[in-house]
């Protein structure tokens, strides 16, 4: 038996480096289709952008089909489907080298993802037979339609009916579903709706079923070219085999489709922002005042290596919990319905990580557009200069796939529903914590490793999440869930404990084979980060901890989070001044 | 039609070149190779030849196995097979021109192409090298390309305007920019190129007829000078022109 790793284990022990995918680490075959997708975007979108955001008609619809052509649609579909079905991390590959084309992107993740994946993974051989080949080749393009006005994070509070028509051989569906991506140029649509009003379920709906109609385009702040409409089923009747999965099953689609969509959000906002930085690199070099190109100047030199070393660590997350998915979902594919099952078991399995990602990485990119914006000064407030469209589409990223709130709250709650059933053991280690909070702590034996105060920083983040954590849950039980403070609090300390460990764990590897010189920015990198980690997991912990407890409890608390957050300041100008030069001299995001 | 693609591999064009510490060849690390632009324009229209007449096309590279990857990449293009004359030595274009020809002697070849010219050392001289010493017609420089049954029709740029040649096959075509836009390899070519193995054959890489002596990058511009802001720094300027600049 393979060696595995669970779904948030990351929180209770170190993961060995060979189980920890990385970059470093792509066949010839990811290069060349990491490849491939940059020129496709550099040469089919680059050029279109403004005019993609003008809604030109057919554009991107067109661009789409050229990406199926060329096999870009087709990276998650099995061979028997007219796809490829390579390996969940050339998917991440397509999505996250698919970032610099703005819009594109945008409804490239929505068809390859949610508007495809349903029903490979939840339709019957025929409806995979019917649909998935069209979606792989681009012939047909897809579309997911979930939301409605009254029902964003309260996805099953939709209002959407379908009931069976009189002679049972039909579906009839009304109701209005909003924000919908792909809209105007969809073939296909997933919608969900109650049967009867009170069974959510999903359905394949098509563009030309009567009683389908669009709304007008929504006027928006960013991802202007991506088609976002409203649909509207008015009696809209479809055959009676067009149920995707079990009635009244729907949220089990809904919910697992969103794993995959946050896991392909969290690559195509790193994508973006890897190209955002090296726009804002590329000004700094040319931009001269007072005689001297302004990257020459510690302000934005200090910018420039927070946006590469953020960068980094969101690479590093990335391509990490790619290689967790390969691993549990190798040699099955999705061809049968226990192949599917098992698939999408094991995206379950690293739901918290999915949501990781999402959050991590679009608010990575609204860093690096924003003081991408700064950078360029006055020229990146203006519309022709290549901060403007960066810096409204970023905005989008927190707010769909679930916004990042939603994505917040479930990372403790799934991390504790995990616990609960035994799948993740949070309870012993966090019983060990509240042990070594009543002892003393000793003095310990240095190790001599390079990373010696990073690791013992992050074993002891790993502490702070566990006591208060398990304080929270101790003190609240099952109400814990409405105590949406404390759990973003904890939310925030998870996120940072993964971001360190995988950038950690990614540099050590790249250290053994390159050589620790040619490594030094990534020591850099990972100190700084670690250094201001630390910083925000005792801020979050000390916000949790007053707000939960009172009295000598609070006092033992606190100095339990005191000794877990100790750490000596390093000179973090220096780092990242050095981290800033390498950027500065290869012209764009090197790391 | 038995068709043929010489390729060879050049650091990005990207890509920073500095001088290695020997100053005879360039720093390698951190150097990322890709197929030359030129190749893939010549790889493009092998395959466009094939699409309208049928028939096969093989590609050549020579060099160590790093060059592997380009040899990869034409696959992935929609090359049919491979041949990677292998060597860890240094050769230059005429070293390679033999290897390849001494390869080509028996292969039948109708029809070969080459980039115009390799981005890096930019010599140019591989295309008449290989058509002479195989004994061939060879049209460089092509922009247009016509041909129908042995009969070829050939667009080329020169000096100032453009030269219509026409030939026979076999011959050797150089491909310059203008004659197609190469395509991207699809996510099926980029799988199936996995198993097309290219054969190995030894080259010993040797003997070169030119010696690198010395490679350094090109001395940093003097600053510019000004010489005034009105009409009054005419005459200087036009001084300046004249003696120091030479211009006019």
């Amino acid at each position: 038996m393979a060696e595995t790793v669970k779904g948030g284990e990351f929180l209770i022990s170190e993961t060995p480096g060979n189980l920890v995918f990385t970059p470093e680490d792509f066949t010839e075959e990811h290069k060349m289709i990491a490849e491939l997708t940059r020129n496709f975007v550099d040469q089919e979108v680059v050029p279109h952008l403004d005019d993609i955001d003008k809604l030109k008609e057919g554009l991107l619809a067109g661009i789409m089909k050229k990406a199926g052509e060329q096999g870009l649609l087709s990276v998650a579909v099995p061979e028997e489907y007219g796809g490829m079905e390579v390996d969940k991390t050339t998917s991440i590959i397509v999505a996250e080298n698919s970032g610099k084309g703005a819009s594109f992107a945008v409804s490239l993740g929505a068809h390859t993802g949610i508007g495809t994946l349903p029903i490979l993974y939840f339709g019957t051989g025929e409806q995979k037979q019917t649909y998935i080949p069209k979606l792989a080749s681009g012939e047909w393009l897809g579309a997911y339609a979930l939301t409605e006005a009254g029902s964003g994070s309260d996805a099953l509070g939709a209002r959407s009916r379908a009931e069976k028509s009189a002679d049972g051989k039909s579906w009839i569906l009304n109701g209005e579903k909003m924000w919908i991506t792909n809209a105007g140029f969809a073939d296909v649509f997933i919608v969900f709706a109650k049967v009867d009003g009170e069974q959510f379920t999903g359905f394949i709906v098509e563009r030309t079923d009567p009683g389908v109609s669009l709304g007008a385009e929504e006027k928006k702040m960013g991802i202007k070219g991506s088609s976002t409409r409203v649909v509207k089923m008015d009696n809209c009747t479809i055959p009676a085999d067009r149920v995707l999965g079990e009635i009244g099953k729907g949220h089990k689609i809904a919910f697992n489709i969103l794993n995959v969509g946050r896991f392909k959000l969290g690559a195509s906002t790193i994508g973006a922002s890897k190209y955002v930085q090296s726009e804002a690199v590329k000004y700094a070099n040319e931009r001269k005042q007072f005689g001297v190109p302004i990257g020459t100047f510690g302000a934005m030199q200090h910018k420039l290596a927070e946006m590469a070393i953020r960068n980094y660590v969101g690479e590093s997350m990335l391509y990490r919990t790619a290689g967790l998915l390969d691993l549990a979902t190798a040699g099955k594919k999705a061809t049968t319905p226990e192949g599917a099952e098992a698939v999408l078991k094991g995206i379950e399995e690293f739901a918290v990580e999915c949501s990781i990602l999402k959050i991590a990485g679009s608010e990575i990119l609204d860093y690096v557009v924003d003081e991408g914006v700064q950078v360029l000064g006055g020229y990146g407030f203006s519309a022709e200069y290549p901060m403007d469209r960066p810096y409204r589409d970023s905005r989008i990223n927190r707010i769909f796939e679930g916004t990042n709130e939603i994505n917040r709250l479930l990372i403790p709650g799934m991390l504790l529903k995990r616990a609960m059933k035994g799948q993740l053991n949070l309870m012993g280690p966090a019983m060990a914590v509240q042990g070594e909070l009543m002892s003393i702590g000793g003095l310990e034996e240095g190790t001599g490793d390079l990373f010696e105060a990073e690791k013992k920083a992050l074993a002891n983040a790993k502490k702070v999440f566990l006591m208060v954590a398990g304080y929270g849950v101790q003190k609240y039980m099952d109400k814990i869930a409405d105590e949406q403070e404390i759990m973003m609090n904890v939310a925030d300390i998870v996120i940072d404990i993964f971001g360190m460990e995988s950038a950690l764990i990614r540099t050590e590897k790249r250290i053994k084979k390159e050589g620790q010189a040619a490594c030094s920015h990534l020591v850099d990198a990972v100190t700084v980060f670690v250094n201001d980690a630390v910083d925000r997991i005792s801020s979050n912990g000390k916000n949790a901890i007053a707000s939960m407890s009172e009295g000598d409890e609070m006092k033992m608390l606190l100095s339990g989070l005191k000794r877990f957050t100790r750490w000596t300041p390093v000179n973090t100008r220096d780092a990242r001044r050095r981290i800033a030069l390498r950027q500065l001299e290869s012209g764009g995001y090197n790391m | 039609m038995n068709i043929f693609v010489c390729v060879s591999q050049v650091p990005d064009t990207a890509t920073r070149i500095k001088p290695a510490a020997d100053g005879k060849s360039i720093d390698r690390t951190d150097v990322n190779y890709i197929l030359n632009p030129y190749d893939e324009i010549a790889v493009e229209q092998a395959l466009r030849v094939k699409e309208a007449a049928g028939g096969e096309v093989c590609v050549i590279s020579a060099g160590d196995d790093s060059v592997l990857n380009t040899i990869r990449k034409a696959l992935a293009m929609g090359a049919d097979k491979a041949v990677h004359l292998k060597t860890d030595a240094d050769f230059d274009g005429f070293a390679a021109a033999r290897a390849v020809a001494a390869y080509l002697k028996t292969a039948n070849a109708d029809l070969i192409f080459t980039g115009k010219e390799s981005v890096d050392s930019n010599s140019g001289q591989f295309s008449t090298f290989l058509a002479a010493l195989l004994g061939i017609n060879v049209v460089n420089i092509v922009v247009k390309l016509e041909i129908s049954g042995t009969q070829v029709k050939a667009e080329r740029e020169i000096e100032g305007g453009k030269e219509l040649v026409e030939t026979t096959l076999p011959a050797v075509i150089s491909c310059q920019k203008g004659l197609n836009e190469p395509r991207l390899p699809t996510l099926k070519g980029i799988m199936a190129s996995k198993t097309k193995k290219p054969e190995e054959i030894a080259f010993s890489g040797g003997p070169s007829s030119t010696v690198i002596t010395e490679l350094s990058k090109p001395p940093a511009k003097p600053a510019g000078k000004i010489v005034g802001s009105d009409v009054t720094a005419v005459p200087a300027l036009v001084e300046l022109l004249h003696n120091e600049a030479k211009v006019i």
